[in-house]
């Protein structure tokens, strides 16, 4: 049987273009320092670290858990190292939880980073492998074909991406651990920008970041911290194949299942009803009506709707991204971690301008490789 | 912590294939390496991947050269319907490590775990500078085979054994290769011409370093009635745990390891005799430090595989160690066997896993 666990500690960097103040190491104990200060914790608390981030290519620097392990308090530790592509800042707080959930640990750290001004993300994307597409153009010239895919099958009018793109940023306004401040956003701006992929504008993609992310989660015989615990009601990852006849990358079925495995172990059955709030990982505008209904937030070719009515937004009856999500900061391996522990903030009450008023129940989703890697977890205020 | 770790549900290594172990294959791509082995590694039971409930792989990048490259290698298992799946850019004794964990929350009863790796398309050397610390190690390019040297140097500086020594430990490895099919280096040569060889980097003779392996591993693990299903005797991971130590070469006492010891201790490794051990020592030398640290003494046989130095495919040689040292209970030869797997410069971070038989 499976223990309890729980969120007790949540820290992150002030996401920026380029953080030249800090190391990797440096970056990395800027968002760890700060989940232990908030679990009122020290380093020796700790029993184990988990470390996630994306292609080690893009800093350079092979299995940085290795290099990284003094900076993070690790030395006579376990130090485990998490690698799910773009999901991975979700599947790296999973599997700290599972060292919780298993009885193994008590305390475990779990971080995740990305110092993008360290390496060309757009490069390391694109370095030509045999027998394998290439993708050339980086994430968003793989996504573009998708997004357009969805547009023609829904119906969506061109303007619920810039819509998004809005959105996103105006909630970014209110969270100071953004890395975009766009004090001046609107439609117009984001119709006016470069197009990068059609039908994806430069505005309607996301920045690249330097930043990471921390979480401190405990059993529950070892809850600490200044903020009520944000109690995990499920967790669950799910992958399958980058390509074949009939895969259906618009709305993949391995995001289907992987939702469905969380919502039943947390009895969801309406997510938009139940949920109070959602951070989900879009990277570019249109992957919100995307997301909507792969997550079952509606019917299908109903999510472009459902962001048009504004149900998303800050004031709307289900927000998402209301820190102002992948948009407005990607520390790539980071990004997921930080859906993750967004909506801890939000279920524990800390999440200052950005609080969803009331929040209980949240959903955090990352993805990743070719819309093909899901990891979930659902955190909610009362014990499950 | 460490009553936790000498695990509440017992799990059992049901099933363990590999490679061919070759210098290099040029015919084959990572999931072309793979299909053979995950193919055996379920054959062997009588299972297919419906009868696993998580997959977890282990492998690096900076082999093959691109981002991503354990993204298309799952194309070797098939991932559709869409499948529990995890990665770790670490040797595939981590990843069981991983899948082991899930097993112990007793809501699944098995797991597929593999790695893989092509040591024979770079340059070794090169590519393991890049674990190094970015900022102030990596820019020198301290080759790895250097590393070890400096490691080895101080253990024959303080007395702890001698040019002799890692020689024979080296003829032993390859005469007992001899009885591995699947061995990439086996011969029979005494230690005594060993020691005629040239110094790679003094104080390492060729024979004191592994070979540059190409390879791939598999293991299927299971718990629950499952593992009754697919053995008469299953062998038990008793005790299981990974420790790692700090980055800083002059910090460490190199003659030494720590991890390893808080390793076996977490994992109960001093419960019970130890029959077999299957060390992941790449160099020579190490062996030395990894049994003193294991706290093995002069009977306990080490590596009856050929261990590392008969074959070391980067990212699942320390798997490999698991499989083996669960071959040693299989076939009769130990009842009671430890596995070690190693990463980072000069044995930094350690697992130790301890298998028992019925």
């Amino acid at each position: 049987m499976a223990e309890r666990c729980a969120v007790i500690g949540v820290g992150q960097t002030h996401h920026k273009a380029k953080r030249e103040d800090v190391s990797i190491a440096g970056l990395v104990r800027e968002a760890a320092k700060a989940a232990l200060a908030d679990a009122d914790l020290t380093w020796s608390d700790i029993d184990a670290v988990v470390i996630g981030k994306a292609p080690d290519m893009f800093e350079g620097n092979m299995m940085p858990e290795i290099y990284l392990a003094p900076a993070l308090g690790a030395v006579g530790k376990p130090m485990f190292r998490v690698h799910t592509a773009g999901s991975v800042g979700g599947s790296t707080a999973l599997v700290a939880a599972h060292l919780v959930k298993s009885g193994i640990h008590k305390r475990v750290l779990t971080v995740a980073y990305e110092k993008q001004s360290d390496s060309d993300a757009m490069w390391a994307l694109s370095v030509p492998q045999p027998f394998a597409a290439p993708l050339l153009a980086g994430a968003g010239g793989y996504f573009a074909p998708h997004i357009r895919a969805y547009m023609r099958r829904s119906g969506a009018p061109e303007h619920i991406g810039r819509m998004v793109a809005v959105k996103d940023r105006q909630n970014a306004m209110r969270n100071p651990y953004a890395h975009l401040h766009l004090a001046d956003i609107d439609m117009k701006m984001v119709e006016e920008s470069m197009m990068l992929w059609d039908p994806l504008r430069y505005l309607e993609a996301c920045p690249s970041s330097d930043g990471a992310a921390a979480m401190v989660l405990a059993a529950e015989d070892a809850l600490s911290g200044q903020y009520p615990p944000a109690w995990i009601h499920g967790t669950a990852m799910r992958s399958e194949p980058t390509m074949f006849a009939g895969r259906d990358q618009v709305n993949p079925q391995a995001g289907r299942d992987c939702s469905a495995d969380v919502y039943a172990q947390a009895g969801i059955t309406n997510p938009r009803e139940q949920f109070d709030c959602a951070e989900v990982y879009v990277p570019f505008s249109w992957y919100e009506p995307m997301w909507l209904e792969n997550l079952g937030f509606c019917d299908l070719g109903d999510g472009w709707k459902l962001t048009e009515s504004g149900a998303t937004a800050f004031d709307g009856d289900i927000p998402w991204n209301a820190s102002g999500g992948v948009l407005s900061s990607n520390p790539i391996g980071a990004s997921g971690m930080l859906r993750f522990l967004e909506v801890a903030m939000q279920v524990r009450g800390q999440a200052g301008e950005h609080q969803v008023d009331g929040a209980k129940l949240a959903l955090g989703q990352a993805y990743g490789g070719g819309s093909q890697f899901f990891s979930m977890w659902v955190v909610g205020s009362a014990k499950p | 912590m460490s009553a936790a770790a000498r695990t509440a549900r017992p799990v059992s290594i049901a099933s363990f294939a590999q490679m061919q172990n070759v210098r290099k294959d040029d015919e084959h791509n990572e999931v072309e390496m793979l299909m053979p082995v995950i193919a055996e590694v379920f054959g062997n039971i009588g299972i297919t991947k419906d009868d696993v409930d998580f997959i977890c792989s282990g492998s690096t990048d900076y082999l093959i050269g691109g981002p991503f490259s354990f993204v298309m290698a799952l194309d070797a298992v098939g991932v559709w319907p869409p499948r529990s799946e995890s990665h770790v850019e670490m040797d595939g004794a981590w990843a069981l490590y991983e899948a082991w964990v899930l097993l112990q929350e007793g809501e699944i009863d098995a797991a597929l775990v593999y790695s893989f790796g092509r040591s024979s398309l770079g340059d070794l050397n090169e590519i393991l500078s890049l674990q190094l610390d970015p900022y102030y190690l990596a820019p020198m390019w301290p080759d790895t085979v250097s590393l070890a040297a400096l490691q080895a140097r101080a253990l024959i500086d303080a007395g702890k054994a001698t040019e002799a020594d890692f020689a024979a430990i080296a003829a032993r490895s390859r005469k007992d290769a001899l009885s591995n099919p699947k061995a990439q280096v086996a011969n029979d040569i005494p230690a005594e011409t060993l020691l005629e060889d040239e110094y790679v980097v003094s104080p390492l003779r060729r024979h004191a370093l592994p070979p540059i392996t190409d390879g791939a591993a598999a293991i299927v693990l299971a718990a629950g009635d499952k593992a009754r299903q697919w053995s008469d005797k299953p062998v038990w991971i008793t005790g299981f745990d990974h420790r790692i130590e700090t980055h800083s070469l002059g910090a460490r006492d190199l003659t030494s390891s720590p991890s390893t010891t808080k390793a076996a201790e977490v994992a109960g490794l001093a419960d019970g005799p130890v029959d077999v051990a299957e060390i992941h020592a790449p160099y020579a030398h190490q062996e030395i430090i990894i049994r003193e640290a294991l706290g093995l003494d002069d009977t306990v046989p080490i590596n009856p595989s050929g261990g590392p130095l008969a074959a070391n495919p980067l990212m699942s040689a320390g798997l490999i160690r698991i499989g083996e040292a669960a071959a040693s209970i299989k076939s009769g030869k130990a009842k009671r066997a430890v596995a070690h797997a190693t990463s980072g410069p000069c044995l930094q971070q350690n697992l130790v896993c301890v298998l028992e038989g019925e």
